[in-house]
């Protein structure tokens, strides 16, 4: 594979007068993966992507892109392509002309161009339509021109910023499993900008999770969702149950009452506060009423049943209900007001920072 | 959908006002000027009614035609010089840091609240011998003695332009505003410099709005008295020194009437064919 594209960050801050947008990143992207930068809005994602693009200056720290500093380098010479969340596609061209604009501008010969652009218009399967304008395209469609306008030139990065925001949800769905295709046949490094977890889980390689201008993990999606580090991760990737309790000399976890043993043991000290993030799914609800080590009693609150899905809140005494969730197959026979007991296997059990 | 309401009375009687203002104090007037210059003119200042083509005809002399040609000349070259200074200038307004941004809009907004006397009274003085530009010049000692720019025709080109800039920003101004910073920013990572951004992007995503301020300072220009008349010589005259000078001044109101309409039927005549060859050149692209 095409080992281009490295990208290693170090020490990257940007504020925006009082304001920290990214607040000191170091980190090193393989060439050749989908990179998601996942967080909510404001979490300074953008900010870097732009960064990295060259929209945008650094504060402090580089920016190194196969071992070259590019940090000063202005936009235009960076050997990027990019989807911009408005796409940005240029009204004044046809979607040929969209898509033959850098190569315009590198001069380009004509011949050469016409016959690059056919081969990007079948890629992002749009052959045919390159005479249209931009007006009378559909939405994914101009998603398309955008991505074959951004990789028309072989950069070296590929960078989308929310690419598929302005699309409605089954469009999206389709189009993510397209982009990774797309992605994953031509081996481009390419980073990409999202708050939808679900969109990273399907098209990432690698998903680096922020808060508040930091990095709070960077994983393979199934690890973070699995191994979450922090309370935050755990709670913006899926869903999860959060048990606060305190760390005991036997290296146990006391919660409520309850023993529990945790996945890869305790470092804690004891006494020390512990957070512990049990994915609803891999929690279990069994009718009996039995004190044991890593459970908890308490009353059903409320039963939702999806038909692909059951959930059931259930108060532990806890500040907020535990969720148990599971396929209708597993369903325990439990209704509103009945007591219960939640089991959270100690493999299920993950201590996080809070 | 929502349905369409039938217009009621309340709806008329809103409308009527401006109607009413625009058929008083616009179309009874054309019309007036118009009759007026088909009227018998009686040497002294007078005229009566009639119907001869006498004045018409005189549209034909050397003298008319020159004027004409000169007027839409100038104002065509003082809408080029307008686009050429208002586009830039108003792109880079629309990209500053809002302070900036604001104080230079205001202070090219207060440029609006001189007359054109004042205007042109100033660069008169700016421009002369006796206390303008050059003494500075001379000051410096880049020159040996001051001289006077006006009257000339670069000095009525300037009034023209000057006067007419304020408004070319303000045409220019909301579309500019608009202008979506992704779409250059794209242009940029696909390898264009800001130079070639602004030309290959902005420029082109631009062109009616571009040609919009043209016509604007076009027909504004087309129909300045004052500024011809102070920084230029009579060779410099617009078709409206010319007009105001053969209805005050040799008192042929059947002319001056004459001219004024044709000055207004060319204006629209330019503007009509400009619009074409923009939407032909439009629907080929």
């Amino acid at each position: 594979m095409d080992a281009r594209g490295g990208l290693r960050l170090e020490g990257l801050v940007k504020r925006f007068g009082e304001v920290e947008a990214v607040a000191g990143v170091d980190l090193e992207l393989p060439p050749g993966k989908l990179i998601s930068f996942l967080g909510p809005s404001g979490c300074g994602k953008t900010t870097m992507l732009r960064m990295i693009a060259g929209l945008e200056q650094p504060t402090e720290g580089r920016v190194y892109l196969d071992d070259q500093d590019i940090t000063d380098r202005p936009p235009h010479v960076r050997d990027i392509g990019m989807v911009f969340q408005t796409l940005a596609l240029f009204p004044h061209l046809s979607v040929a002309g969209n898509i033959a604009y850098g190569m315009r501008i590198r001069g380009v010969d004509g011949a050469k161009t016409r016959s690059r652009v056919e081969e990007l218009l079948e890629l992002v399967s749009l052959g045919g339509l390159g005479d249209r304008r931009i007006s009378q395209l559909s939405g994914g469609q101009r998603q398309r021109v955008a991505t074959a306008r951004a990789l028309a030139l072989e950069p070296r990065l590929f960078l989308l910023d929310e690419p598929l925001s302005a699309l409605d949800a089954n469009l999206r769905e389709q189009l993510q499993v397209e982009l990774r295709l797309l992605q994953q046949k031509l081996g481009i490094t390419t980073i990409m900008v999202t708050h939808d977890q679900r969109e990273a889980m399907t098209m990432s390689d690698l998903v680096v999770v922020m808060e508040s201008g930091r990095i709070e993990q960077v994983g393979p999606p199934l690890e973070v969702y699995r191994r979450p580090a922090t309370a935050f991760v755990a709670r913006f990737i899926g869903s999860t149950n959060l048990l606060e309790g305190r760390a005991q000399a036997n290296g146990r976890v006391l919660v409520k009452g309850a023993e529990f043993e945790v996945e890869g043991g305790l470092s804690d000290h004891e006494g020390d506060p512990v957070v512990i993030s049990v994915r609803p799914e891999e929690a279990h609800l069994s009718v009996e009423d039995a004190a044991a080590d890593n459970a908890l009693a308490g009353t059903v609150v409320f039963v939702r049943d999806l038909g692909e899905l059951f959930e059931c809140y259930v108060d532990c005494g806890l500040e907020q209900n535990v969720v148990v969730a599971g396929s209708p197959r597993d369903r325990v026979p439990v209704e509103q007001g009945d007591r219960v007991t939640v089991r959270f296997p100690p493999e299920a059990c993950v201590v996080v920072r809070a | 959908m929502s349905e369409r309401r039938r217009p009621t009375a309340g709806t008329y009687a809103v409308l009527a006002i401006p109607v009413a203002l625009l058929t008083v104090f616009f179309v009874i007037p054309l019309g007036m000027m118009l009759a007026a210059s088909f009227y018998h003119r009686i040497s002294g200042g007078f005229y009566e009614p009639a119907f001869e083509l006498d004045s018409w005809r005189r549209l034909f002399s050397t003298v008319f035609i020159e004027r004409a040609v000169f007027s839409i000349g100038i104002s065509l070259l003082a809408g080029a010089v307008c686009i050429a200074i208002a586009f830039p200038f108003t792109y880079f307004l629309t990209r500053m840091r809002r302070r900036p941004h604001v104080a230079l809009l205001i202070l090219v907004l207060s440029a609006l609240s001189l007359s054109e006397v004042i205007v042109g009274f100033t660069w008169s003085v700016l421009l002369g011998r006796a206390a303008g530009l050059s003494n500075i010049l001379v000051w410096l000692g880049l020159m040996d003695e001051a001289v006077a720019y006006q009257p000339s025709f670069l000095a009525v080109l300037l009034g023209l332009s000057y006067i007419a800039f304020p408004y070319c920003v303000l045409t220019l101004y909301p579309s500019l505003t608009r202008l979506d910073r992704e779409v250059t920013e794209a242009a940029q990572t696909l390898g264009a410099s800001p130079w070639r951004t602004f030309w290959t992007v902005v420029v082109p995503i631009s062109r009616p709005i571009i040609l919009a301020g043209f016509l604007l300072v076009f027909v504004f220009t087309l129909g300045s008295y004052l500024i011809a008349a102070i920084l230029g010589r009579p060779q410099h005259w617009t078709l409206s020194v010319f007009i105001s000078d053969q209805a005050s001044f040799n008192a042929n109101v059947p002319f001056a009437a004459a001219m004024a309409i044709f000055l207004t039927a060319l204006s629209l005549v330019v503007v009509g064919i400009v619009t074409l060859i923009e939407s032909r050149t439009r629907s080929l692209a």
